[in-house]
């Protein structure tokens, strides 16, 4: 049985192993605050969640979507989880287009907790020609579209920097030392004091950042803290189980051992 | 009782049984003789067929809510994982299954290596297990497509793009795989329906896997012929039946934590970026478990040998009955093959691990060196040590002692047991 | 291990029992996400109300709308169709309802345009009653959409609806 078990975990050793080398690619190490979204147990921060609400609003949402997220998400448990009425206030600032209506005319109304984030560009191209040629990507997947995950998109919001003096720079491409060849499109979308959060809390870059990247995991995985939840029923009911079909497994093999 | 003799003991089932004779087929898997002296490793079966349905049963699930579209169908697995009831847990079963069926079917497959269940009169057991486990590749790969992400894209147009090294034809071959002149939405819809489809020419073929088995019977550790009905065997049910679901439960243990606790880690991350035929990733990189096979395609600098040479690993698989010339089956009694054959599993994870690595310098020289090994052993050492080889004495059955006694340390543990 | 083991090795006892009760309690669990990812959707759910502009219509004008994948009759009475719905007796009919409950507005009549014996879509201004009849298998409901003749076994269903202001009905 031992040897069973050790060569089950050297296979998965292995594989995670075998995983954990390719991602360890030769970048600046990550920055990794304490997020409270991880381990066994790991739940989303409230009060996080609806700061990185605000600073998605104030300084990203200007040119990166989040459209697969709807008003209603908001409101829903496990999330920012705004009062219903709250998150309807935030949908009516929206306008979308809707129709035809009877006329067959498109017309405009406010958005209702039903819609799905508007979004700051019409689309793609639209989007790119706005930003000199990069499109700023969707975020409502990003943390999980990233090596790195969260810590990854956290460290880039923090990583800009002086470049070294032999590296020349383009007009609008900016270093950052987390980035993939260290060259970025955005500017440094953060610095200190650039909103005020309504719930009194300090402004700082790093808070704006861990707060944003909150926010993101929370879209890019609404349902984590279920599945955490879930996870540990469900694991603890399997090793209950376990147990109880070992011991049936003894009993019933403990005949056969007797008669020879 | 054998299948011959059974009889139902009410009316009805017998009036049934005689018309379809379905009880005396579940009588037959439940008394079917297993050899006592199975080990976990023996196990894996059972946990594959598991595997399979669950596959089946989270995809039939998944595919109520996709929707098989270049435009929607990135769109349509975020309202799977935001919107559906549970979706988020089905998606998750369903992407890391196919992970642990493959983790599964390798332990499997080397289970049958170092036993040697391949050899007379097993045969068309391990051939059709080889024809199922190259369609499982191929029902993994397309699988990975459908989220239409940036790694399904790129994938596919890397895997489909093999088939351009066939001379004159290659090109032709490839418009006609993808439906058009690059992977596009045609290609999408074709590799849907041939996912959905594949799986349950797999579960066919299982059938006819657990047929083939059921009817010489189980292999077993030391690798003997045994009486069945005897001494050494044990009814499947119960006796098999709940040393399966024990084992199994270890391996949902297992498979829980991937999917409630890192359900992404077997993935990759620039398959959450929608396709974009104008941006190829930085790496592209096959799942885990066609690695070795991307490391030998790699190792070999011509394109058309180099698909030669992957298919090629897997043919050698297909005739392994006939390359490995040994008579007795399990490796404890071939001390110098059960050396070769941990050279070989050193192999296959060294390959992986190199088609996991950028194909350059080092790593480079150690996949070649790595894939002629791979071939050697399969070609030349296999059919050598058969011949060559001083085999330890194997004992007559399962609970008989040995005649004149075995120097070996396996055997003598094992006589200890019982 | 009990003599009586031995005798009848399928005998139940009491760690078989408690595996096997325990094992179908988690297959019970596990097959609940399987049966509910076909219930309506989170994005459906939300789509539970819709707003009409009712401004355009003059007595005796109706439209039909589309509310949760099911059409909605709304229908301004005149008032001689609200007189001959008011004037029935509740004994004639079949799933008897007053006028007064079904159309809290009398002018306003608001309901499922979807007939409640197989779920066809009665016509308008048809039928022995002038009202509503379904061609499927002859259905015919009076000016207040309740059963009057044929197979159907009750009344058009009435949703729940408000009037947010002159001009406009939320349902749902």
């Amino acid at each position: 049985m031992r040897k069973f078990f050790n060569i089950i975990f050297t296979l998965v050793f292995f594989l995670f192993f075998g995983f954990n080398s390719i991602a360890a690619e030769k970048t600046a190490q990550l920055l990794s605050p304490e997020w409270s979204f991880k381990g066994f147990f790991g739940k989303f921060d409230r009060a996080s969640l609806q700061r990185g609400y605000q600073v998605y609003t104030e300084v990203c949402a200007a040119c990166h979507s989040m459209k697969y997220l709807s008003y209603r998400n908001l409101s829903e448990p496990g999330g920012p989880e705004l009062s219903e009425s709250q998150a309807k206030a935030i949908a009516a600032n929206f306008e979308v287009i809707d129709g035809p209506n009877s006329e067959g005319e498109m017309f405009t109304r406010p958005a209702k907790l039903s819609d799905k984030f508007v979004t700051p560009y019409e689309n793609v191209e639209a989007a790119t020609a706005a930003n000199g040629g990069a499109y700023p990507p969707d975020m409502s997947v990003l943390v999980k579209a990233r090596k790195g995950g969260a810590d990854y998109v956290y460290s880039l919001l923090l990583g800009y920097e002086d470049p070294p003096a032999d590296m020349e720079l383009d007009d609008g491409v900016y270093y950052n030392k987390f980035m993939y060849g260290n060259k970025i499109k955005m500017s440094a979308p953060l610095s200190d004091g650039i909103i005020e959060y309504s719930d009194g809390t300090q402004a700082t870059t790093e808070q704006m950042a861990k707060d944003v990247v909150s926010f993101l995991m929370w879209s890019a995985e609404p349902h984590l803290e279920t599945r955490h939840k879930t996870g540990f029923r469900v694991i603890i009911y399997l090793i209950i189980l376990t147990t109880l079909v070992y011991l049936t497994m003894k009993k019933i093999w403990s005949r056969i051992e007797t008669k020879v | 009782m054998s299948d011959h003799d059974y009889q139902p003991d009410s009316k009805l089932g017998k009036w049934f049984n005689d018309r379809l004779p379905l009880l005396t087929l579940s009588n037959h898997l439940q008394q079917y003789p297993t050899p006592k002296n199975l080990n976990y490793w023996w196990t894996f079966g059972g946990i594959l067929t598991f595997c399979l349905i669950t596959q089946i049963v989270t995809g039939v699930i998944l595919g109520m809510h996709y929707i098989a579209h270049a435009d929607l169908a990135f769109e349509s697995v975020e309202h799977i994982m935001r919107n559906v009831n549970y979706g988020w847990l089905i998606r998750y079963v369903h992407a890391n299954g196919a992970s642990m069926f493959f983790l599964a079917v390798y332990i499997h497959i080397f289970r049958a290596l170092y036993y040697g269940s391949y050899k007379s009169p097993r045969e068309v057991i391990w051939i059709i297990g080889m024809i199922i486990y190259f369609l499982m590749m191929a029902t993994a790969f397309m699988g990975y497509v459908l989220p239409w992400g940036q790694m399904s894209f790129w994938g596919a147009t890397v895997i489909t793009n093999l088939f351009s090294a066939i001379p004159f034809i290659g090109e032709s071959v490839v418009n006609w795989l993808w439906g058009g002149y690059a992977v596009d939405n045609p290609t999408l819809t074709r590799f849907f329906s041939l996912h959905y489809l594949l799986p349950f020419l797999i579960l066919g073929l299982v059938m006819l896997h657990i047929w083939a088995l059921h009817v010489p019977g189980n292999n077993n550790p030391i690798g003997i012929e045994i009486k069945k009905p005897s001494n050494d065997t044990v009814p499947f049910h119960p006796y098999i039946v709940v040393k399966d679901a024990f084992a199994l439960l270890l391996f949902l243990i297992i498979f829980a934590f991937f999917v409630f606790y890192s359900p992404n880690i077997l993935g990759h991350a620039d398959n959450y970026i929608e396709a974009n035929p104008m941006v190829t990733p930085a790496h592209i990189v096959p799942e885990w478990y066609l690695l070795p096979f991307y490391a030998i395609l790699r190792s070999v600098p011509d394109k058309l040998l180099g698909v030669i040479a992957m298919f090629a690993s897997i043919f050698v698989l297909v005739i392994l009955p006939w390359l490995d010339t040994s008579k007795v089956r399990s490796a404890i009694f071939r001390p110098i093959y059960k050396q070769f054959y941990w050279f070989l599993v050193a192999d296959v994870i060294i390959l992986g691990y190199m088609g996991a690595m950028p194909a350059e310098g080092t790593y480079l020289l150690i996949a070649r060196v790595a894939t002629a090994y791979y071939f050697i052993h399969f070609l030349l050492i296999l059919p050598i040590l058969g011949k060559k080889e001083k085999t330890l004495e194997v004992p007559l059955s399962i609970t008989e002692p040995v005649i004149g006694g075995s120097p070996n340390e396996a055997m003598a543990k094992f006589k200890k047991e019982i | 291990m009990s003599e009586s083991d031995k005798k009848n090795p399928n005998r139940r006892d009491f760690i078989v029992t408690a595996t096997t009760a325990a094992g179908a309690v988690g297959v019970g669990a596990a097959v609940w996400p399987l049966i509910d990812q076909m219930n309506p959707d989170a994005s459906v759910k939300a789509l539970a109300s819709t707003e009409v502009d009712i401004s355009g219509l003059q007595p005796g004008q109706s439209i039909t709308v589309l509310w949760r994948g099911k059409p909605v009759f709304i229908k301004r009475r005149t008032q001689e169709e609200i007189d001959s719905a008011r004037a029935v007796d509740l004994k004639d009919l079949k799933h008897p309802e007053k006028d007064e409950d079904r159309a809290k507005n009398p002018e306003w009549l608001v309901m499922l345009g979807v007939c409640t014996h197989l779920g066809c879509v009665p016509l308008t201004d048809k039928g022995d009653y002038n009202a509503w009849f379904c061609p499927c298998h002859g259905s015919h409901y009076d000016t207040s959409g309740r059963i009057r003749k044929g197979p159907a076994p009750t009344n058009l269903e009435v949703p729940k609806y408000v009037f947010i202001d002159s001009k406009t009905i939320k349902i749902g």
